[in-house]
């Protein structure tokens, strides 16, 4: 295949590696990086099987340090941190005044007032925009560290042994959500999988020394592909699919990670507004009877009409569906309701089903 | 390497043409299916369909994306793959034997504007 390299699109710390392992590397969020090495199905089954290993140092990072920095978090992010005891991480959104959706985010709480922000990567530039924006009357020092960190994931039921034996890095107590350093090493049981896992913040030097172990030891690279198959099966959102400045947390069905008894934060007059009076539009997930494949993008119809979007589709590795994550209007999102999908010049019968097409196996 | 099989008709979006009288054998080659991988899916067109050289008539569809099939001529569809309806994998095994649709050719003259075996195997090298 071709390797779209553009000379505006970063290299991993990981890049070579993907290369002489052959993968086939694609543009993604500003970085060149590795699509699949063997095949997306297989890298899949690995992961929900075994083990697998991602490059993901394209996420970025942002710390926030300093005597106003929970408080600086609470403004910015969706999800309510007051209290938090060290070593909590939550998920939630930054969100603009109207209620769309900055990006989505996880936060780390590293210490009493010292804060560790993970942002997509394809959302750095904007979103360290967005952050220096509002940061203006808070006591913090904030730093985009999105440069300075590799980072993989180790996704998989056998991903706590191959931490602890190839890695040698203790985890077994480490809990769901929860993250710790060893020296400046940074190790959280989190994931975008829905499998139990581990994602390793380091230096650059330090994560291509993890990655050669774990390749050495037999853990299967695997690429974005199968990195969005897994996250779509266990209905976990993608920004710039499911998550928008359009599109609203509360519309995409992530209202848990949305606290409206915060004091304030930013977006939350908006968001308790459309909570009153009902979303517009609603994600839900849809199952097609047909093997066609509805992707990003395709209209989906009602009786003829359109009233949405596919927002990701795929024919799933683990279940052997046709299913889909679309943003439809409100009055249709019901279970059981009955609508069709345009795929080029057809329509297909489906139902809205749960959007979750795989049970999440997180070990809490 | 891709195979290449000499004797049929190649089209630049990596479509291939058997010719058995007036009927042309389409799929999609050996190159093709490696590029996209695991066939997941094949769209197919009904029987009776008229196709016109260079436009789309269907997709063949991977994990990842759909990729559209344009017919190298012009004519109708008189027969289509049934067995690429649940096993579209068969495209993998061998393309060159799990052909897409049969269509009787209006316009024989059209296959001027295909490339042979060689001229193909070249086109992929670039």
């Amino acid at each position: 295949m071709e390797e779209n390299l553009e000379k505006n699109e970063k290299r991993t710390c990981l890049y070579d590696k993907h290369v002489a392992l052959g993968a086939q590397m694609s543009p993604f969020g500003g970085f060149v990086m590795p699509i699949q090495y063997v095949g997306i199905a297989e890298e899949h089954k690995a992961v929900r099987e075994n083990v697998g290993l991602f490059d993901v140092s394209h996420m970025g990072e942002v710390t926030v340090r300093g005597k106003d920095a929970e408080r600086y978090v609470q403004h910015i992010f969706t999800n309510d941190i007051a209290g938090a005891p060290v070593g909590k991480i939550y998920y939630g959104m930054m969100c603009y005044e109207h209620g769309g959706t900055v990006d989505d985010l996880l936060v780390y709480k590293m210490g009493e007032n010292d804060f560790f922000l993970v942002i997509n990567a394809a959302n750095i530039d904007k979103d360290w925009a967005w952050m220096r924006q509002h940061a203006e009357g808070f006591d913090i020092d904030l730093q985009n560290r999105s440069d300075d960190y590799g980072q993989i994931a180790v996704q998989g039921p056998a991903s706590e042994q191959v931490m602890e034996t190839v890695l040698g890095i203790p985890c077994s107590e480490l809990a769901f959500y929860t993250v710790k350093t060893v020296g400046d090493v940074i190790v959280s049981r989190t994931g975008y999988t829905g499998e139990d896992g581990f994602e390793v913040y380091a230096t650059p030097d330090y994560i291509r020394t993890c990655w050669d172990k774990l390749i050495a030891a037999g853990v299967q690279p695997c690429g974005l592909g199968c990195r969005d198959t897994l996250r779509f099966e266990v209905g976990l959102p993608l920004y710039g699919d499911e998550l928008a400045e359009d599109i609203t947390p509360l519309m995409a069905g992530l209202g848990i990670f949305v606290k409206l008894g915060k004091e304030e934060f930013i977006g939350k007059e908006a968001l308790a507004k459309q909570k009153e009076t009902g979303v517009a539009k609603k994600l839900v997930g849809i199952e097609l009877a047909d093997r066609a494949i509805p992707r990003h993008g395709y209209t989906v119809l009602k009786d003829g009409q359109p009233i949405g979007e596919v927002t990701t589709g795929y024919h799933t590795i683990s279940t052997d569906k046709s299913v889909c994550m679309a943003l439809i209007d409100s009055q249709y999102a019901a279970l059981g309701t009955e609508l069709e999908i345009q795929i080029r010049k057809k329509t297909f019968a489906g139902k809205v089903v749960k959007k979750l097409f795989y049970e999440k196996r997180y070990k809490k | 390497m891709a195979k290449v099989i000499e004797g049929l008709y190649y089209s630049e979006s990596h479509e291939y043409l058997k010719v058995e009288g007036n009927i042309g054998v389409i799929g999609i080659t050996d190159y093709a299916q490696k590029a996209l991988g695991n066939v997941v899916y094949v769209d197919m067109p009904d029987v009776d369909d008229d196709v016109e050289a260079g436009t789309e008539f269907g997709a063949v569809e991977s994990v990842k994306a759909a990729s559209d099939l344009y017919s190298p001529v012009s004519g109708t569809v008189v027969e289509v793959n049934e067995a690429l309806e649940d096993a579209p994998e068969l495209i993998n095994q061998d393309a060159y034997e799990n052909w897409i649709i049969k269509v009787e050719m209006s316009d024989q003259s059209e296959l001027d504007n295909l490339m042979d075996a060689a001229a193909y195997e070249e086109f992929c090298k670039k």
